[in-house]
């Protein structure tokens, strides 16, 4: 990484050999059709992750926000999507994939809206009075996402709800013997579209390059004449943005939403954030789709193991690196 | 010396650190087109004057002007805008981005002058082969060349620079006096902070000392070069030492 969040440095071969490295590893314990099936689960649950990490790690990496509340916009992601669908059940039933897409393309515009709008409210009632102050951060924003929880509850009820997948985007494809399920083939690409615009974004804009030279060094992004405070709202607002987008794509995953369903995964989205360090676009999205192909080859090869194995790559990967994947910056 | 052209005026400044109390009434005045050495012992307060006149830490008395108008009270981004360049001891290079991005940034919305790219290139060539390269893979010397080239990429009213030579080598040290005295040629102001005397007795106009959070001596560079009791009496070092 030559650059600060996306490009790859020559040193970290090792790093970037850990995924395939991985992937192979596991081949000789399965069949072909099962690894390939697992591989392709993995890759996809791992890029619905990245979907909802990826704002963290933006949001951290410049603002040094420990933000608990990552979750309630996944969680408002995931409800924005039952109530698109229930607005539009007859299109997401119907046998027809333009109308399904149009389904799931609106649910993905109104939760992409509505939690950049609720990150700029939040960033800008509550987490801008905590700049700085870690400990506030982590009680005002756990406590941001009780509020948020019980917010759902009071909008849309305490019982979970089903959210079936629109009907062109069940059942499975086969390929070279496996089942690919297609809602994981769409899902996978949408992060992988996600990773490209946040590549260009960074890489190719102003924008992006004052976001990575102020993940290294705020205080001197300030002394070259750049206002931070308004690249923070604007970090905030994309990065509560995608977990919006993240939250739909997990609920469609999941088929049933539930109050916690953003918070339960807040967890995971820490563990991600520090396998892949903390800032890091590309430790973001290698570290995600790790924990995904882990979480099933896991799951497939000693279920009873399967709870604990993200904790336990969390620390092999600190053993080796402790700084995660791919540090960024010196701070 | 005289503040009566004075670009940037100091006047009672007062900072403290947390509990510290860090400058006690700094007095200073940096000359238009001048270069004024900050010289002092290791804890002066030199880079504690230089924070605080950009405000990244907050005086908690006295005033500082520039040109004219108060700037204590300026956030950091509004005094840079005003036409001050800062580079920190660290030197504040973002280490992960080229030099060609590290330069970008302190360009405005359009983007590289092209004369003034090459005026900078001209002053320091060895930038020009590592155009593409990582900051953080730089030397020392080639990573100080990047952040004054940084800080004079575009036209600056006044220059602040906090070590430049710090840790360089003599060759390296040496290139960037040549700067330095090339960049007087073009009559920018610049405020430098230096505790290699050689530098300061090479490139300095004006020389203000600094001991203990104040301004304890302020008159002509040359003056002070001639005068090794006074050199010693101020600085605790003699001339002859530094050669």
């Amino acid at each position: 990484m030559n650059g600060a969040l996306l490009r790859f440095r020559a040193g970290d071969w090792g790093a970037y050999a850990i995924l395939p490295v991985m992937a192979l590893a596991t081949l000789p314990a399965m069949s072909f059709s099962t690894w390939l099936t697992l591989t392709v689960a993995g890759i996809a649950m791992g890029m619905m992750l990245f979907l909802m990490a990826a704002g963290l790690t933006l949001i951290f990496g410049l603002m040094q926000v420990f933000t608990f509340a990552h979750g309630a916009f996944i969680t408002l992601g995931a409800y924005l999507a039952v109530s698109v669908v229930a607005v539009m059940a007859g299109w997401s039933a119907a046998e027809s994939w333009w109308l399904n897409l149009a389904v799931l393309a609106a649910a993905l515009l109104v939760a992409l809206v509505a939690s950049g709008a609720a990150g700029y409210v939040f960033e800008r009632v509550i987490i801008r009075r905590v700049y700085g102050a870690h400990l506030r951060q982590i009680l005002i924003t756990v406590g941001g996402l009780i509020i948020a929880e019980q917010l759902v509850v009071a909008l849309w009820g305490a019982n979970p709800l089903p959210l079936p997948k629109p009907a062109s985007l069940r059942g499975s494809i086969i390929l070279g013997g496996a089942a690919i399920e297609k809602y994981r083939i769409l899902a996978a690409s949408l992060g992988l579209l996600a990773y490209a615009g946040l590549h260009l974004l960074l890489n190719r804009t102003r924008v992006g390059l004052l976001v990575r030279a102020g993940v290294e060094n705020l205080e001197m992004v300030e002394a070259l004449g750049y206002r931070i405070r308004r690249l923070f709202i604007g970090v905030f607002v994309i990065g509560t943005a995608l977990a919006g987008i993240g939250g739909v794509m997990w609920a469609f995953y999941q088929e049933l939403v539930t109050r916690s369903i953003g918070g339960d995964m807040t967890i995971l989205i820490f563990i991600i954030l520090i396998i892949g360090g903390l800032g890091s676009i590309g430790g973001c999205v290698t570290a995600a789709v790790l924990v995904g192909l882990v979480t099933n080859y896991v799951g497939f090869l000693a279920p009873k193991l399967a709870l604990g194995s993200t904790i336990v790559l969390m620390m092999a990967i600190l053993l080796w690196r402790p700084r995660g994947l791919f540090p960024v910056g010196a701070r | 010396m005289s503040d009566g052209a004075a670009l940037l005026r100091l006047a009672g400044i007062h900072t403290h650190i947390g509990r510290y109390h860090i400058l006690h009434g700094v007095d200073l005045a940096v000359r238009r087109g001048r270069l004024t050495m900050l010289l002092g012992r290791n804890g002066a307060g030199k880079t504690t004057t230089l924070r605080t006149i950009m405000g990244l830490w907050r005086r908690s008395a006295g005033e500082i002007d520039f040109d004219g108008r108060p700037i204590g009270d300026l956030e950091t981004p509004d005094i840079a805008r005003l036409g001050i360049a800062y580079v920190p001891e660290t030197m504040g290079i973002f280490a992960q981005l080229t030099v060609r991005e590290n330069l970008l940034l302190a360009t405005g919305p359009q983007g590289f002058d092209e004369a003034q790219l090459e005026a900078v290139l001209a002053l320091f060539p060895a930038l020009r082969e590592k155009w593409h390269n990582a900051a953080g893979s730089l030397s020392g010397g080639q990573k100080q060349m990047l952040a004054i080239s940084r800080a004079i990429i575009e036209p600056r009213r006044l220059l602040i620079v906090d070590e430049p030579t710090k840790g360089l080598a003599p060759a390296v040290i040496q290139l960037l006096i040549d700067a330095f005295l090339r960049l007087k040629q073009s009559a920018t102001t610049i405020l430098l902070v230096e505790q290699n005397f050689h530098v300061a007795r090479s490139v300095g106009d004006d020389v203000a000392v600094m001991d203990d959070g104040r301004i304890v001596h302020t008159g002509a560079m040359a003056d002070l070069a001639a005068d090794e009791t006074l050199q010693r009496h101020l600085l605790g070092l003699s001339l002859a030492s530094h050669q």
